[in-house]
């Protein structure tokens, strides 16, 4: 096996027996880089250079034996998290040359940990879309077809785990943006709890839902990263002061004696029958391992997704005010006046999609609409987030599809809005709540593409979670599966 | 017809906290432009709003001293609008739950009291400025400096209740008093620490229903809100007269010209869409940390007049006044420490200090007679160092040089003239030159003494002992 098939889990144990070095690891990552880049395009920005000073640092600490869990370990970050001196785009035109002053929290965490950044990962135009298709840099191929899109918004850095072209990686959640793509791409993704990781310096897109995570080879590197990047912090308001347990340790038990729901809502509505077919079986395989099941209702999921695009462009409309081209970014040459200048900056510096976006939003916060839109979709989000609470009374977690489909052909939906929003149907339900969910590889169709099993849990709970999938990975051999490239 | 006019009031007041309301920047006037700024200030990408614990802290005494309910929970909202001085594109404001409802200020007007309902209170943010070069070597150029954009303001709204715009400016004077004695605001209106808007529009007298309102913006002192109000009440009252309508309007007074004119067009026609901001999570208020706040509270205009009229037996009317602003109070506390007469020293100040004070268009803190100097005059008046009168003019000189009254009356030769053999000499004269006069007196036209008094007070250039020269004059006569 080569040192960039590894996990990082893996990884650290030869490094700590100083088997290999992190600069052995990362050079092995950028060849790897430099092998499949050309026809995956998982990154934005690459940071060789960086990524080599880092990995010398590291191994400095490997050798006074302060390593961590992620020391020394190459990971790429989703380009809408801040990374101070490396430009972040956000996949978008407007922020083509953006070089932030600052860290986001996250940044300065997994460095404080000693990781290794391999580079900005590409992703959907500041993380509206589903397919990664909306990034003003181009799309992102998916590793086991590469005629097939990786999901979105996240492609890029889950693309980049599945090709090997980092360890580990981070993306960020607003409606299915890290599971979607984990489940396309045959990876592990996790979105936490709304709080349990700082949004600071993540650039927001709809700052209610978006909630950073950790996407790995298997569950354990999962758990490494949710670990190294949560916390209270005080820079953002809406983290919340709980103790952060060591997710691992979630990973020891087995399912025996846990409730499993199943809502009862799943299976009708439109999902690809060999992606129903292989959660059922994953239930099954669960059930062995002595886990009971339960039937349950979330009666108001079926208005999740008008809820969700209300609310979402709605503060994105607002979040995105920011790109007028007076302070930083894009701006329009040749223009009139200020009206002119902010008209032509935001026409031209930003995608179809965002403009799709930036409209419903601005018409459904207008005067006489707020009531109508943004007021009833709060309501019917309190209803959904009550559907959750009542469902958790009878059940430590719950078990869905992670996406209706495996992913589909590059191109296929880009026309039509409203099939490609329909992707995030079963994923959108847990953000409008604030809930902690992840994606895990649960099988693959005929065509060899991979199928995700998502797992809810209660606030808080990414341990029950994790044991879940930890349980279930344990006894299959999805995830050991790699695309051939 | 006869109208009445129905004014509400928004007033903006900037908050002397030391840091910006949703980050750690310095809040200083006058610094070099962009110097006090960081990412959240300046809107950078990923950025989020902290809320300031002072500052709630200070809009919470603002509502206390205002008999202002306050809000158990409320929230900030963003008002969402373009202007290159607002780096979000949407300023944190508080829009359907403000931290305060359903206060009020009293004032005193003719004296009578009124009292002026505040609908609300609620903290937001304070944009950026611009600053326009039209010669700069790249053609015409804007510039922004965000040093003031996150100096936390509150918004005191009023009710529609104020009917006239000497009683607006009584409001606000009481107010901005209010903020001062608070210490939360310094009231400088020319900086734009304490800024006003007004709406304002006429009914006919005795009609219940308000009229079409215009706002009116732009006014930077006292005297120009009550001019801009003066004039629109006339704009609008010529246009109804006419049979026209009053347009509902934002205008801005042109001081310059003493006009209102409107502003029409874009600016205007704002929706801002608010809605919840969701970077920060609803605003709990805990009542025991309130009642502390309360505990703290200091000495507020109302409660500092009544004190001085029950310890200083000085009337109402004299303690209104003097507890118009914290620092006139204070000025007039510290002369009784010296000088223990509070009614004597009352009419001093309130008729020739801020006379003067009014004349040149300054504050007290500006008064360049310290109160020991004026409690040091009072006091040579009365050990009959100086007469009354010539204190006023020797008054007028310590306002104009800054000097002490020993000093201005040594140098002068102002002391009183108490040596009866000089004042005797001078009755005489007086009596010699008007003869006729003298026999008019000693026949019963007793009116013709203060005809005597005024004619030796002259002759000694008003120095004599006037209590000697009605004793020697009763005498001669």
């Amino acid at each position: 096996m080569k040192l960039y098939q590894m996990t990082a889990h893996q990884l650290h144990q030869l490094l700590l027996r100083k088997e290999v070095t992190s600069r052995e690891i990362t050079e092995s990552v950028l060849r790897r880089v430099e092998e499949v880049e050309g026809r995956i395009h998982a990154y934005i920005t690459l940071t060789p250079e960086m990524a080599l000073e880092q990995s010398a640092a590291a191994d400095l600490r490997i050798q006074k034996g302060e390593a961590g869990p992620m020391t020394g370990i190459p990971l790429a970050i989703k380009d809408v998290i801040c990374t101070q001196g490396v430009r972040t785009t956000c996949g978008s035109h407007i922020l083509e040359n953006f070089i932030p002053p600052y860290d986001a929290t996250v940044t300065q965490k997994l460095k404080a940990a000693g990781a290794v950044f391999i580079g900005k990962a590409n992703m959907d135009e500041f993380a509206m879309g589903s397919s990664t298709e909306n990034s003003s840099f181009g799309p992102t191929r998916n590793p086991w077809d590469l005629d097939r899109i990786p999901g979105g918004s996240s492609g890029g850095s889950a693309a980049a785990v599945a090709a090997d072209e980092c360890i580990v990686s981070l993306g960020s959640d607003t409606g299915g943006s890290i599971r979607q793509p984990a489940a396309c791409c045959g990876i592990v993704g996790m979105k936490p709890t709304y709080g349990r990781v700082s949004r600071y310096g993540l650039v927001a897109f709809a700052s209610s839902l978006d909630q950073i995570g950790p996407f790995g080879k298997d569950v354990r590197d999962t758990a490494l990263l949710l670990n190294a990047i949560s916390g209270h912090e005080p820079r953002d308001s809406t983290s919340v002061d709980l103790p952060v347990p060591d997710y691992t340790q979630a990973l020891v038990e087995d399912v025996r004696g846990m409730v499993l729901g199943v809502p009862r809502e799943t299976f009708g509505q439109g999902v690809d029958p060999e992606v129903a077919g292989s959660v059922r079986e994953a239930i099954e395989v669960l059930k062995r391992l002595g886990a009971k099941t339960v039937d349950v209702s979330l009666p108001h999921s079926d208005y999740a997704l008008a809820v969700y695009y209300i609310i979402a462009p709605c503060e994105a409309s607002s979040n995105l005010a920011r790109y007028d081209g007076v302070k930083y970014g894009f701006r329009a040459r040749g223009t009139e006046d200020l009206l002119d200048m902010y008209q032509e900056t935001r026409w031209q510096g930003f995608g179809a999609e965002v403009k799709r976006r930036i409209m419903l939003g601005t018409y459904a916060l207008s005067a006489g609409y707020y009531d109508a839109y943004y007021l009833k979709a709060s309501r019917v989000r309190t209803l959904i987030r009550k559907d959750f609470e009542e469902a958790f009374q009878k059940c430590d977690a719950l078990i869905l599809p992670t996406a209706p489909t495996p992913a589909f052909r590059v191109g296929e939906k880009v026309d039509d809005p409203l099939q490609m929003y329909l992707s995030d149907i079963f994923t959108i339900p847990c953000n409008l709540a604030g809930l902690p969910g992840l994606s895990l590889p649960c099988g693959f169709t005929g065509k060899g593409l991979p199928v995700g099993l998502q797992i809810l849990g209660n606030f808080f709970q990414e341990e029950k979670i994790l044991r879940v999938a930890w349980a279930y990975e344990q006894n299959t051999e999805h995830h050991r599966r790699k695309p051939k490239l | 017809m006869e109208y009445e006019p129905v004014i509400g009031l928004e007033v903006h007041a900037q908050l002397l906290t030391r840091s910006k309301i949703f980050c750690g920047c310095s809040t200083l006037f006058g610094a070099e432009a962009n110097t006090h700024t960081c990412p959240v200030c300046t809107g950078l990408p990923g950025s989020l709003p902290v809320l300031n614990q002072k500052v709630v802290e200070f809009t919470v005494r603002a509502a206390l001293a205002t008999h202002g309910k306050i809000a158990p929970c409320s929230q900030f909202a963003r008002k969402n609008y373009f202007y290159p001085d607002l780096p979000k594109g949407y300023q944190i404001s508080q829009y359907e739950l403000p931290l305060s409802t359903d206060g009020y200020v009293e004032i005193r007007l003719d004296s009578q009291k009124k009292r002026i309902g505040l609908i609300r209170i609620h903290m937001e943010e304070d944009a950026g400025k611009l600053l326009h070069d039209l010669s700069s070597d790249r053609g015409a150029s804007s510039y922004v400096d965000f040093n003031r954009t996150g100096v936390p303001l509150i918004e005191i709204v009023s009710a529609p209740e104020i009917r006239s715009p000497e009683e607006a400016a009584a409001y606000l004077r009481k107010l901005r008093a209010i903020l001062m004695f608070l210490d939360i605001c310094d009231g400088n209106m020319e900086e734009g620490s304490f800024r006003c808007d007004a709406n304002i529009s006429l009914r006919p007298k005795g009609q219940e229903a308000f009229g079409v309102k215009t706002e009116l913006k732009n006014m930077n002192s006292f005297r120009n809100v009550q001019k801009a109000l003066d004039y629109e009440i006339r704009r609008q009252t010529a246009l109804l007269d006419q049979g026209d309508r009053v347009v509902q309007e934002t205008r801005l007074w042109d001081a310059a010209r003493g006009v209102t004119a409107s502003m029409r067009g874009k600016e205007e026609a704002h929706d801002y869409r608010y809605f919840p901001d969701p970077d920060l999570v609803p605003l709990v208020i805990d009542p025991q940390w309130v009642e502390k706040i309360r505990a703290g509270l200091p000495e507020l205009p109302d409660q500092k007049k009544d004190r001085f009229i029950r310890d200083y037996g000085i009337p109402e009317y004299d303690a209104e006044i003097l507890t118009s602003s914290k620092a006139l109070a204070n000025y007039y506390e510290e002369c009784l420490r010296a000088y223990s007469q509070p009614k004597t020293v009352s009419n001093w100040i309130m008729s020739e200090l801020l006379r003067e004070l009014k004349r040149d268009e300054r504050e007290i803190e500006e008064c360049p007679v310290p109160a020991g100097n004026l409690a040091e005059m009072l006091k040579m008046i009365d050990r009959g160092v100086i007469s009354g009168k010539i204190a006023k003019s020797l008054f007028e000189e310590m306002y104009r040089t800054g000097k002490g009254a020993q000093e201005i009356v040594r140098e002068k030769g102002l002391v009183q003239v108490t040596d009866t053999s000089a004042i005797e000499k001078a009755i005489d004269q007086v009596l010699a030159a008007s003869p006729r006069e003298v026999e008019a007196y000693r026949k019963g036209k007793d009116k013709l003494f203060g005809f005597f008094v005024g004619q030796v007070m002259k002759a000694t250039q008003g120095k004599a002992n006037p209590a000697l020269v009605n004793e020697l004059l009763k005498k001669k006569l």
